[in-house]
């Protein structure tokens, strides 16, 4: 049985020091959740809160109907994955994962049948026998995972599994992750400082800073509608140019003082702007922005060249090795365009979203 | 203030619970005692009220204060000397491929180990004025310098201590990372240099450390400076001798007397916090430094100034044993071997073995249990309290056990508290004493055991106090069980609290040896040595298959 997860108006203070700030979420059942912010901006206290480790100092937190508040965190019913695997180093992986049932009191035949089941299911059936001690990082972590999900909770949280692992494997297990969690549908809640992890990983995702949350959006609307400056910043790499949007015509803008352009401003916004460009929606031009390459990188599927602009400031390009011959030469003179309706526009100002 | 955890309501109970009942213990057996023996160090026993006339009689009397510097300047050459031969045998024995390693680190262990007064008691039965070697010596006309006083405590002190600076020391020396010295051998030091500028100095909080408990150690020991010292009186023999004397003492001197050296040793571990604080490295070696392979004369010539002094050290041990299997004669050793010895302490001291045996076994069970829970209260219930309780937990490290001893003896001597006489206030004093071993081996577990692995059991659905004994308790248990076998090692040696505190029927196998020394009856004192120093080597080699090198003996 998987739970919807309420959480309303949700408060945790440190003395004078707000560290979640009125959280508003909503999670449907058999979803797959991001709590998803730079460290420090509270995704992780919001997640302990939710497993009962930290306090819940204002507001409630609801399993289905059912307020939680005040439930101890061992009759919770919850699975976790911690990020430093927390495996307990003096049982077996069999043991390991048999100790919440046994908690249960759960039949012993049946303990038996669960515990190779869940194995089976994050693919270490071999190692039944073995110490955590003889254990690698990664087959250390799918314990910890077999060990979360036997106990069939109605809920998984999962607090930066990954980040202790190498990068190969993290890509790896996180597929591992995102197939078994479709498969048993659990309602789950995964908290990371990685943005490429998160948009891989995540039916929605919830970007967190200073303790509140800016956007809750699924993968696709974070990475190309971002709500704010920030989100641009910190999903991705975004370029910000400023750019002043006059009142001749509707969108009609003056980018970096230079380069003229139509802008999807909306409700005939005029007055400066920030523009926020992904680099994959940068291209070379004959005409537009002018600037030299100042650093070219090789990456395989795509080169990403570094640019300085006339006034001095830097930004990124990419360009896909299918869509050209030869790499560019440092210190060569280059002009860009960028396509105008896939950047994002916030008021200079109010950082108030205009596209 | 700790923020109340939802899932701690019920361990905060127990835990609150354990708390207050360890302070209400502490309070009773550490505090009331040693407050009790300073409250009457401002009395004299004819006159009325609080008078200072103890502390002025213990600065103006040479007779008295001439012990505290005696005790001072013995405890500073000790720690001297024992630097000079501890920190050239640790290089020694970590940087180059010395001949059986793993025994001579064993040999210093146990002369370590070993009951404190048994190098006075060897050394005499070689050296003194009827020993052995001075007999050899005599028959063909060499008169050996005399052993007895300062020279003779220095020199059992110096074997005896300086595995202390050993063991810091070399565990220091093998964990710094090899890229240090590689990288100032890269900017172009030569070797000796090196050794002093960088290894040295990043060893020092160590060689601090080590220097400090030698100090320590050489201000509170009792039984080599009685037995050897004779005419020169250090301050421990003389807080014994004032407040045991049938004629002439006073305890309320003893009680000043007690004082000033808590004083002494608190200062002087204070010194050493503020030094450490302010040069503290901490390093883990991801490469340690490489092992010199010396071949053939050379490495015979590293090897041999390992060999003799771990040879000298361990020599007491082994003198003991020879001789408790010499016949004797009443006091005096003749032809010939038999188990005489060994019969006549069956016959005549049984009594102080069992003793020795049951109380050491009641006192670690107390030990364990307790120690296992300050160890957690101090390492994961961090607050206030936690500090305190870490406070009074090593304050018995800077009482000397003679001090201890009088202070119990001070608090407990009247109804409705009356222990003096039984073994219950050997056993408290046992406790006291050797609780913070199994503290600090505990917490070393818990330190590096991470709290994840507690919530991971907690969300499994186990309540706080079960995830305590199914997972904490189970982690810890290395430590827990090489804590205790230290804490049953030094019990079973113990002697200058024993010494204040013991009666006719409660004596301990420590006490027994001491009277049969002072008795000159030299064989059974050997005997009875012996026996400990068997179940002192039997335990250490459990402790090293246990701790398997994690928990630090010092």
């Amino acid at each position: 049985m998987s739970h919807t997860v309420n959480i309303r108006k949700a408060v945790k203070r440190y003395g004078d020091f707000v560290a979640v700030n009125a959280v508003d979420i909503t999670i449907k059942p058999g979803e797959f959740f991001t709590l998803l912010g730079p460290s420090g901006c509270g995704k992780t206290t919001l997640l302990r809160m939710i497993a009962g480790f930290n306090s819940i100092d204002g507001g409630e937190i609801c399993f289905d109907d059912t307020v939680i508040n005040t439930i101890e965190a061992h009759k919770r019913d919850i699975g976790m994955v911690f990020q430093n695997y927390a495996i307990f180093p003096h049982l077996n992986v069999t043991e390991n994962v048999a100790y919440g049932l046994k908690a249960r009191k759960v039949e012993s035949s049946s303990i038996l049948k669960r515990v190779e089941k869940a194995l089976e299911q994050v693919q270490i059936q071999a190692l039944a026998t073995r110490k955590p001690s003889e254990l690698s990082g990664g087959q250390q972590q799918r314990v910890a995972l077999a060990r979360a999900i036997v106990i069939e909770p109605g809920l998984l949280l999962m607090d930066e599994p990954l980040s202790n692992l190498d990068a190969k494997l993290r890509v790896q297990m996180r597929t591992v992750i995102k197939k078994l969690q479709r498969k048993l549908g659990i309602t789950t809640i995964y908290v990371t400082h990685d943005q490429e992890e998160a948009l891989a990983i995540s039916d929605r995702i919830a970007v967190m800073k200073d303790g509140s949350i800016i956007q809750i959006g699924s993968p696709l609307e974070i990475y190309m509608k971002p709500s704010d400056p920030f989100v641009a910043g910190f999903i991705g790499t975004s370029n910000f140019l400023d750019a002043t949007v006059d009142t001749s015509s509707s969108g009609n803008a003056l980018v970096e003082k230079t380069f003229r352009c139509h802008l999807p401003v909306k409700n005939d916004f005029t007055g400066e702007v920030l523009v926020s460009i992904r680099p994959e929606h940068f291209f070379f031009s004959d005409t537009g922005l002018k600037g030299t390459i100042v650093l070219s990188t090789f990456l395989g599927d795509f080169i990403n060249y570094e640019i300085q602009l006339e006034n001095g400031r830097t930004v990124e390009l990419n360009e896909y090795t299918k869509d050209m011959d030869d790499l560019r030469a440092n210190d060569s003179e280059v002009h860009l365009s960028f396509l105008c309706n896939k950047v994002s526009i916030f008021d200079a100002h109010t950082k108030e979203v205009l596209s | 203030m700790i923020a109340v955890r939802p899932y701690m309501k019920r361990i905060f109970e127990f835990w609150n619970l354990t708390r207050i009942m360890i302070f209400l213990a502490m309070l009773l057996f550490l505090v009331f005692p040693f407050s009790s023996l300073i409250i009457q160090s401002f009395f004299t026993p004819g006159s009325r009220g609080l008078t200072l006339v103890n502390y002025r009689d213990f600065f103006t009397l040479p007779y008295y204060y001439t012990t505290l510097q005696r005790s001072l300047s013995v405890a500073l050459t000790t720690m001297v000397t024992t630097l000079v031969i501890g920190i050239p045998v640790s290089y020694l024995m970590t940087r180059y491929n010395i001949f059986g390693k793993k025994v001579l680190h064993v040999m210093i262990i146990m002369s370590l180990m070993s009951p404190p007064f048994i190098g006075a008691y060897s050394w005499i039965v070689l050296f003194g004025r009827a020993g052995f070697i001075t007999k050899l010596f005599k028959s063909v006309g060499i008169i050996t310098p005399t052993i007895y006083g300062r020279g003779g405590i220095i020199i059992i002190f110096t074997l005896m201590m300086f595995p202390y600076i050993y063991l810091y020391v070399s565990g220091a020396m093998s964990s710094i990372d090899r890229s240090l010295e590689e990288a100032a051998e890269n900017l172009g030091s030569p070797k000796l240099r090196r050794l002093l500028t960088i290894t040295l100095p990043v060893v020092f909080p160590s060689i601090a450390a080590g220097a400090i408990i030698v100090f320590m150690t050489a201000l509170a020991d009792f039984g080599t400076p009685m037995l050897i010292g004779e005419g020169y009186k250090v301050l421990p023999v003389l807080i014994y001798e004032e407040y045991m004397s049938e004629m002439g003492g006073n305890a309320n001197l003893a009680s000043a007397l007690s004082v000033v050296i808590v004083c002494c040793s608190t200062l002087v571990l204070l010194a050493q916090r503020w030094l450490i604080s302010k040069k503290n490295y901490t390093m883990t070696a991801m490469r340690p430094p490489v092992v010199v392979e010396l071949s053939g004369f050379r490495r015979c010539m590293a090897s041999l100034p390992v060999f003799l002094i771990a040879g000298f050290a361990i020599l007491p041990q082994v003198v003991v044993l020879i001789t408790s299997f010499i016949k004797t004669r009443g006091p005096i050793f003749v032809q010939g071997f038999s188990l005489d010895s060994y019969r006549n302490i069956l016959y005549r001291l049984s009594k102080p073995i069992s003793n020795t045996y049951v109380y050491s076994v009641i006192s670690i069970v107390f030990i364990v249990i307790v120690g296992m829970l300050i160890a957690y209260l101090i390492v994961r219930k961090k607050g206030k309290t936690a500090l305190a309780l870490d406070i009074l937990v090593m304050f018995p490290y800077v009482i000397p056990g003679s001090v201890l001893g009088i202070s119990l003896l001070v608090a407990f001597n009247n109804p409705p508290l009356l222990l003096t006489g039984t073994p219950m206030i050997l056993i408290v004093s046992y406790v006291i004493r050797k609780l913070p071993f199994t503290v600090r081996s505990c917490s070393a577990f818990l330190h590096q055991m991470d709290p994840v692995v507690e919530e991971a059991s907690i969300s499994l659905g186990v309540s706080p106090m079960r995830t305590f004994w199914k997972i904490t308790v189970r982690i810890m248990a290395p430590g827990v069980i090489s804590g205790a076998i230290l804490s049953w090692i030094t019990c079973i040696n113990e002697l200058s609290s024993s010494i204040m505190l013991y009666t006719g029927k409660t004596a301990t196998i420590a006490v027994a040896i001491y009277t049969e020394v002072v008795r000159n009856s030299f064989g059974t004192a050997a005997a009875l040595a012996s026996i400990l120093s068997v179940t002192t080597a039997v335990s250490l080699l459990i402790f090293m298959k246990v701790s398997h090198g994690k928990v630090s003996i010092v």
